[in-house]
């Protein structure tokens, strides 16, 4: 187990090395490199110049890049001068609001997708699980932007019972229930789509497995089997699936908060892009990247914690 | 997309044309023709899909032969009409007529797409196959920095791209090219590892063949297979890729058409009920990615059960 934790761990090291030289590099793809991305696109030359001499920029890639990380290190992700406002602090005010969204959705999702998979492997090609399976196919090749724009449609036109925007950044989230429903219900349904059919063959594999055949011998119920066994085995593939879809949640995230205009990082991203704000999209795909590599990392620790075939390998 | 990667396992090939796909594997470029023909032919989920994407071309390619519309000058004397004789499926804001802009926006969609699956999926056999012949040192380097470039979810560096790049269709076809050859890559390189302690790779080694003669001779026929699988899906994804940038404005400017766009227009009008900007458009997209992951599905099934059947002889 401490081999594996070892090596899984220097993996995410050398993986979040590649990750910050990814986002360094395109830094200096930048036209007028980091200067320009700071001083903004009408910078003329002399001010570039100016700016390239105080901040070392002159110097080689290698040296730049390890100034550059230094920095980062510390916690300092640069500055928008756009927003006039540090990257960190404007990360640390949306952040938050993205988990809340990303981590209700994820919930939820699990909550659905779970028991659905399970009743598709128990009723194997039956109605329901064809139904099913269409279902989540059409989610699944539905843009977020679209799936949220029937939710709108038919939540707020049609039937007007939600709001069709997401919460204002100037007052807490708790006072805003409403205006969560729409985005995080979007973010759901898409969550459910990438995880049902995963959680279908993972219960299938679980229903063949000997310990089914061993606790039905026994003389247990066909509920009992589920629910002790079957159930509490096909919620251990979860935590790898969990790891496996952060980037996919996090993309979907950042289309439903520009849907929604829920006040969250992929919207603050989105806008920046607007504005050409290049501190600030830089500073959020590193820790976006980061939060992956992280999350991964931790779901395989998970596993291998609640999973002990992993742990006697 | 991650649940790409895990193979489903319901073959629905009859034993007997199993059998002899697997069997003349000796000749492997006509087997794997013959196996599509079959999959086309038995499976009724690839034929589906297949008459979408047929009818799809038609529709977008041929299509403007017979409904002539202009898609270049804007006219707001007629923006925002209903469907009538004059305009099937109405007018749009400035005046473009709804169903000729679906039909050039399809085209630029599908040829962006079907572009960015053949790119994609050359260059990240090509990786694929390159690391997983490489030392073990070279390949774990080449593996880590895929991982990495997958840690950032790919809507953040397409946005970031597209923000300094300004898309023409062949700006869009780079971008999105650059981040669709890792999940190939990946897949090739797993087959490409189990492959190199095969007999005939290692008798090839023993003559003293060069690694280049290796890969075009013994692996890339090989992993075909596989590769041709991902690329149906490559295809659906580029398809849901190109209208989600366009969706967030950072597509090919007007007066070029996008499904994504389209709909970003319909946003603006969504509670004034016109409905014809809104569901042709999301309704085209959901229908062309469904009708290529139906391909997929169905490639899939079949060519998996060939290549477990070949392996295990």
């Amino acid at each position: 187990m401490t081999a594996y934790l070892t090596r899984r761990a220097l993996q995410a090291l050398i993986v979040l090395f590649f990750v910050s030289l990814i986002v360094f590099l395109l830094l200096h793809l930048l036209p007028g490199g980091p200067a320009r991305a700071s001083l903004g696109v009408r910078a003329n030359p002399a001010s570039i110049k100016a700016f390239n001499d105080e901040y070392g920029l002159n110097q080689p890639l290698p040296i730049q890049y390890v100034v550059w990380i230094s920095q980062v290190l510390r916690g300092n992700l640069g500055f928008s001068y756009k927003l006039n406002q540090s990257v960190d602090s404007l990360l640390a005010e949306n952040i938050p609001r993205t988990l809340v969204l990303t981590g209700s959705a994820t919930v939820i999702a699990i909550g659905i997708a779970v028991p659905l998979g399970l009743i598709q492997a128990v009723r194997r090609n039956s109605a329901v699980d064809y139904a099913v399976t269409g279902f989540a196919f059409i989610f699944y090749s539905m843009p977020s932007f679209f799936l949220g724009l029937v939710l709108i449609i038919v939540f707020s036109d049609v039937f007007p019972i939600f709001p069709s925007t997401g919460p204002t950044a100037t007052a807490s989230l708790l006072t805003q229930l409403p205006n969560l429903v729409l985005p995080v219900a979007t973010l759901t349904l898409i969550t459910v789509a990438l995880f049902s059919r995963y959680m279908r063959s993972a219960s299938l594999d679980n229903l063949a497995e000997d310990y089914v055949r061993t606790a039905r011998a026994k003389g247990g119920s066909t509920l009992r089997v589920l629910f002790r066994h079957v159930l509490r085995n096909a919620l251990l593939p979860v935590i790898t699936l969990v790891g496996l879809s952060l980037p996919g949640i996090l993309s979907g995230a950042l289309i439903v908060e520009s849907l929604f205009n829920y006040p969250g990082m992929g919207l603050l991203f989105w806008n920046a892009a607007q504005t050409e704000d290049f501190p600030v999209m830089l500073g959020t795909s590193l820790v976006v990247g980061l939060g992956v590599v992280l999350g991964s990392l931790l779901a395989d620790v998970l596993y291998g914690i609640v999973d002990p075939r992993v742990r006697y390998q | 997309m991650i649940l790409n990667e895990q193979p489903s396992g319901h073959g629905s090939v009859s034993v007997s044309e199993l059998e002899i796909i697997a069997d003349d594997s000796g000749v492997r470029s006509t087997s794997l023709a013959k196996a599509i023909l079959i999959v086309f032919r038995q499976n009724r989920l690839a034929l589906a899909g297949l008459v979408i994407v047929v009818g799809f071309l038609l529709f977008c390619f041929v299509g403007p032969l017979f409904y002539h519309t202009n898609q270049i000058a804007t006219n707001i004397a007629i923006a925002n009409q209903p469907p009538s004789g004059q305009h099937l499926l109405g007018t749009d804001s400035t005046g473009y007529d709804e169903l000729g802009r679906l039909m050039a926006g399809g085209q630029i969609t599908l040829f962006v797409a079907l572009a960015v699956a053949v790119l994609a999926t050359s260059i990240g056999m090509l990786w694929g196959c390159v690391a997983g012949l490489s030392r073990p040192g070279v390949d774990n380097l080449m593996m880590r920095i895929v991982d990495a470039a997958l840690a950032i979810p790919g809507i953040f560096l397409l946005i970031f791209l597209n923000s300094i790049l300004h898309p023409s269709v062949f700006v869009l076809i780079f971008v999105i090219t650059a981040l669709a050859w890792l999940v190939p890559s990946r897949l090739v390189r797993a087959e490409v590892l189990s492959l190199r302690e095969r007999p005939f790779v290692e008798a090839s080694r023993a003559q003293g063949a060069a690694g280049a003669r290796i890969v075009i001779k013994h692996l890339i026929p090989n992993v075909f297979g596989t590769v041709v699988v991902n690329a149906t899906f490559q295809v659906a994804d580029a398809v849901l890729t190109v209208a989600a940038l366009s969706f967030l404005g950072l597509g090919i400017p007007p007066p070029a058409a996008n499904w994504g766009s389209m709909l970003a227009n319909g946003v603006s009008y969504m509670f004034a009920g016109y409905w014809w900007q809104i569901w042709p458009a999301g309704i085209c997209i959901v229908a062309v990615v469904v009708g290529f992951n139906f391909i997929g599905e169905g490639l899939r099934d079949t060519i998996d059960v060939r290549l477990r059947a070949a392996s295990s002889h």
